[in-house]
């Protein structure tokens, strides 16, 4: 295999990664405060895809700039969010955080079931592709390689900015403090008069919202069909299984290997490329079965 | 006659005469029953308190291990069985070995990306497998007799049938012997398992190769009687199907596996026809409507209205419920 073409794998793996990220520091954000793994999670990012790329290519079909894709990526992340995120928890979780895990993930997995049919209902079987939003950014060269500067800089820089900003968030700011606090011991944190039901509310909103983002930012890099949301989840629990539920940072660490190793399969082992990501999640779970970053849960007698 | 004996006895006759009486019915009480018992492999789990995502794996394993079966010189309706059964033993005894070290949502998640990784094999595969076209398995010989197609679709509900009752009351004894209720053990409590000096994983990994053989017969009896099998019975839909029948007939019951998967079945015939586009939908609203507002299903249903026809044994049960629900409350606390 010669220079170019190691190049090229890496710069595949790094801009999937970046996406992958995307999704499953919503997920594990979620987790790690409301202790629910959100199966339906996978559909807020098809949903998020399905919104940027059929507002979008309305958009530009009228004959507006396409450089409004970019902000239609921002405000289809918030319609997520706003407008299903926040009535998954208002409605459904309030009701059953005090229930069984099993219990849980059935409500979550029933929540994924209707908006698998939603999408189907709104935007039918045919596959939407809208990638103006790329062509717009335009070539990178490096080393000799050209790459979309999309998804070379814009995604990772997105990626990144969305790791440190939620760091700061959950370090600096009040409400970040107010997060980190609940996810330590929500009933202390209740104690001290922490409203623990608008922290769960605010951060279910903001993970649905980072998936909705995902999918705004993967829909000019692929069509957006049926099961996209499907592969999501199992995808990005991948992810965060590998690097243990709950770990942000631990997220993207795992969502670079994942998003490297399954582009050397692509390169290297085609026929092999859906199955790489699920063999790195299970070499790490035989040998670290809380993941990379994860601890040992406590066993309660 | 006690009525709570009489109930059963005549939801088995008629069962039995659905070709006498109903012949249309046949075939689709054929899909029901298997599915029937695919569904109690899920039920079994959950009696451990765990649930799968994704034990359409061995349903979708079991039938194409059949289809390669008939495929080849092997060419018999119980060789097939077996050959599924075989085929979904192995497969839960390596999957199991790996699923059984988690709990809760991983074990959940887990079943689910092992389907999914069977599923992407099956499409991607398309030269050994027929890809998203799948497979033709014609129709079997039965002992070494080829039959027409009526008597064989007829043999083929009685043997679902006779697998469904035979394999039920095996799973019941099953749970009630010694390590059944060990299994059961893995729900209530693992730790006090563990401190017996039973090893809680190899319990679990028992009744999770016994769920996936139940599944995998299950599969066989789905695709002989279809003629075809296609990777969608390995697709996480038919997982979620499974789980929904689980729970709708009662979560943990035996018997409401059947119930439910007969229930779901006549159901989605009538229902589909206008919901088809929104099926998942409908399965989700109603699963969310089952979880909240009525969580022991079907069998839960059955049990109050025959405690309001019998009271005398009404009253042994609540007892036997209260009692329960003490020691639950007491292990809550701890």
């Amino acid at each position: 295999m010669n220079l170019s073409l190691i190049l090229l794998a890496v710069f595949d793996g790094v801009s999937y990664a970046a996406l992958v990220f995307m999704v499953a520091v919503g997920l594990t954000l979620i987790f790690g405060v409301l202790r629910i793994l959100n199966v339906a999670h996978g559909s807020l990012y098809a949903i998020g895809a399905y919104l940027t790329a059929s507002i979008g290519g309305a958009v530009v079909a009228a004959g507006y700039s396409p450089i409004l894709a970019f902000p239609l990526m921002l405000i289809a992340a918030a319609l997520v969010g706003v407008l299903l995120g926040a009535p998954i928890e208002r409605l459904l979780l309030r009701r059953i955080y005090a229930k069984s895990e099993v219990l849980q993930l059935l409500v979550t997995f029933a929540v994924f079931m209707i908006l698998e049919d939603v999408q189907r209902l709104v935007w039918g079987n045919q596959p939407y592709f809208e990638s103006s939003a790329l062509q717009l950014l335009g070539n990178i060269q490096v080393f000799g390689v050209y790459y979309t500067s999309y998804q070379l800089v814009l995604l990772p820089v997105v990626a990144l900015l969305t790791l440190i900003g939620l760091r700061l968030f959950l370090r600096r700011t009040l409400t970040g403090k107010l997060i980190t606090a609940v996810t330590e011991d929500r009933e202390a944190a209740r104690s001290i008069g922490i409203d623990a039901d608008r922290v769960y509310l605010m951060t279910f909103v903001l993970g649905a919202a980072l998936a909705g983002l995902g999918g705004a930012l993967a829909s000019p890099t692929t069509s957006v069909l049926p099961g996209i949301g499907a592969e999501m989840i199992v995808l990005s629990f991948a992810v965060v299984a590998t690097a243990g539920l709950g770990r942000i940072e631990g997220a993207a660490v795992a969502a670079l290997l994942i998003g490297l190793g399954r582009s050397a399969a692509t390169y290297a082992m085609p026929e092999l490329q859906v199955l790489v990501p699920y063999l790195i999640m299970l070499a790490v779970l035989l040998v670290r079965p809380e993941g990379l970053f994860g601890t040992p849960a406590a066993r309660k007698i | 006659m006690q009525i709570r004996i009489l109930i059963p006895v005549l939801a088995i006759l008629a069962l039995a005469l659905v070709p006498m009486l109903a012949p249309s019915l046949q075939v689709l009480m054929t899909l029901a029953l298997a599915k029937g018992i695919a569904v109690m492999g899920v039920t079994l789990l959950l009696r451990a308190g765990q649930v799968s995502f994704g034990h359409a794996l061995f349903f979708g394993i079991a039938a194409y291990a059949a289809a390669f079966a008939a495929a080849s010189n092997l060419d018999d309706l119980f060789l097939l069985l077996f050959v599924g059964a075989a085929g979904a033993a192995v497969s839960g005894l390596l999957v199991g070995l790996f699923v059984v070290r988690y709990r809760g949502i991983f074990f959940g998640m887990l079943n689910l990306a092992f389907s999914m990784i069977f599923w992407s094999v099956l499409e991607k595969f398309y030269h050994l497998t027929g890809g998203a076209d799948g497979l033709r398995l014609a129709r079997p010989e039965v002992l070494g007799l080829a039959l027409d197609r009526a008597p064989f679709e007829l043999l083929l509900y009685y043997l679902a049938l006779a697998l469904t009752l035979g394999l039920g009351w095996f799973a019941t004894r099953w749970l009630g012997s010694p390590v059944g209720q060990l299994f059961q053990t893995v729900k209530t409590n693992e730790t006090r398992l563990e401190y017996l000096g039973i090893s809680a994983q190899a319990t679990l990994l028992k009744g999770y190769i016994l769920s996936a053989v139940l599944c995998g017969l299950g599969g066989v009896l789905v695709a002989t009687a279809q003629g075809i099998v296609t990777p969608a019975y390995a697709y996480w839909i038919r997982s979620g199907e499974m789980v929904f029948i689980a729970v709708l007939g009662g979560v943990g019951s035996i018997p409401g596996a059947v119930a439910g998967a007969i229930a779901y079945e006549v159901v989605r015939i009538y229902a589909a026809a206008f919901a088809a586009d929104v099926w998942q939908l409908v399965l989700g609203a109603f699963l969310l409507a089952i979880i909240l507002f009525a969580p022991s299903g079907l069998m839960g249903i059955y049990g109050a209205l025959m405690d309001r026809i019998s009271p005398r044994r009404a009253a042994a049960r609540e007892e036997k419920t209260s009692a329960q629900a003490a020691v639950q409350t007491k292990e809550a606390r701890t």
